[in-house]
């Protein structure tokens, strides 16, 4: 964990962040307002999911970050996932 | 005898990202009670969640992604020590968030005014299933505006200490925790418009 690895993200690059999510915001709101089905949750979701990617890559610097922050966040993602995961399997089967 | 002070820039870091996996998981419990309620009462949820007003959710929505975006760039703006820059960023930032607990003003007294808040006789005499959702939307959204709330205050005061040189090229660690904390609140936010603003 030397000090010198900061790596800085440029304000051209943020932008192009910024524009992305917004793009991927206004494809959510097109795809909700087409009738899909119990689709439409599942496509809401993945845009979502794609959104929060990108906001923690760039906007948290995770892309940058060493090996112990990614596999400490994979592994509070996986917990989150487990609890969501093992509710749903006594919800739907009970 | 004066002591140098010992800065821990990998610590704090480190320190405030397992605090936003508390967060994280805070706001996973909230959506989870979401998910199962939503597959007990799939039709009152549909008619209760058409009553949001997914013009101010998204209004929300884009003020929040250039709250986060006016946030990372204050971060770069410190790296290369432009302080004005960063004075400026947090400005924006804090600007936003003002403008995103208005639109949540606006919204919350227009639904209490209907006579929808929790407890209300209204739903107390509605279908259980709509009561359910209001609970949910009230908590999460007051949880959620809490935290935009303790974020605008957090990066003031960051920016008073920017101000003062206190945040600078060489020592920028509360401003990239702050900026972590107030990413955070975007990206619950970016869940929460579509689950209770489009998918119902």
């Amino acid at each position: 964990m030397n000090e010198q690895s900061h790596h800085i993200i440029g304000y051209r690059k943020l932008t192009g962040i910024w524009l992305v999510l917004l793009i991927l915001t206004a494809l959510t709101v097109a795809i909700t307002r087409v009738e899909l089905g119990g689709f439409k949750v599942a496509a809401a979701l993945a845009i979502a999911c794609a959104k929060a990617g990108l906001v923690i890559a760039f906007f948290m610097h995770m892309k940058y970050e060493g090996r112990l922050l990614r596999w400490l966040l994979f592994l509070a993602l996986v917990t989150l996932a487990i609890f969501i995961g093992l509710t749903f399997f006594d919800v739907l089967y009970r | 005898m004066i002591h140098p002070e010992h800065k821990d820039y990998f610590g704090s870091k480190l320190g405030m990202w397992l605090f936003l996996f508390t967060e994280l998981l805070l706001f996973g419990g909230l959506f989870l009670l979401y998910a199962v309620y939503l597959k007990r009462y799939p039709h009152e949820f549909a008619t209760a969640g058409r009553q949001l007003d997914p013009v101010m959710g998204a209004t929300n929505t884009v003020i929040l992604l250039t709250s986060s975006l006016s946030a990372a760039m204050a971060v770069t703006a410190a790296q290369h020590g432009e302080t004005r820059r960063v004075l400026a960023m947090i400005g924006g930032t804090i600007l936003c968030a003002a403008g995103f607990m208005a639109i949540k003003y606006f919204e919350w007294s227009a639904k209490i005014g209907h006579g929808i808040y929790p407890g209300s006789e209204q739903l107390k005499s509605g279908p259980p299933g709509e009561s359910v959702f209001f609970s949910l939307y009230y908590i999460t959204t007051g949880i959620h505006g809490l935290h935009v709330v303790i974020g605008a205050l957090l990066l003031a005061w960051i920016a008073h200490k920017a101000g003062s040189g206190e945040v600078n090229a060489s020592d920028y660690i509360l401003l990239e925790n702050g900026a972590l904390y107030w990413h955070l609140v975007d990206l619950i936010w970016i869940f929460i418009f579509p689950l209770y603003y489009l998918v119902l």
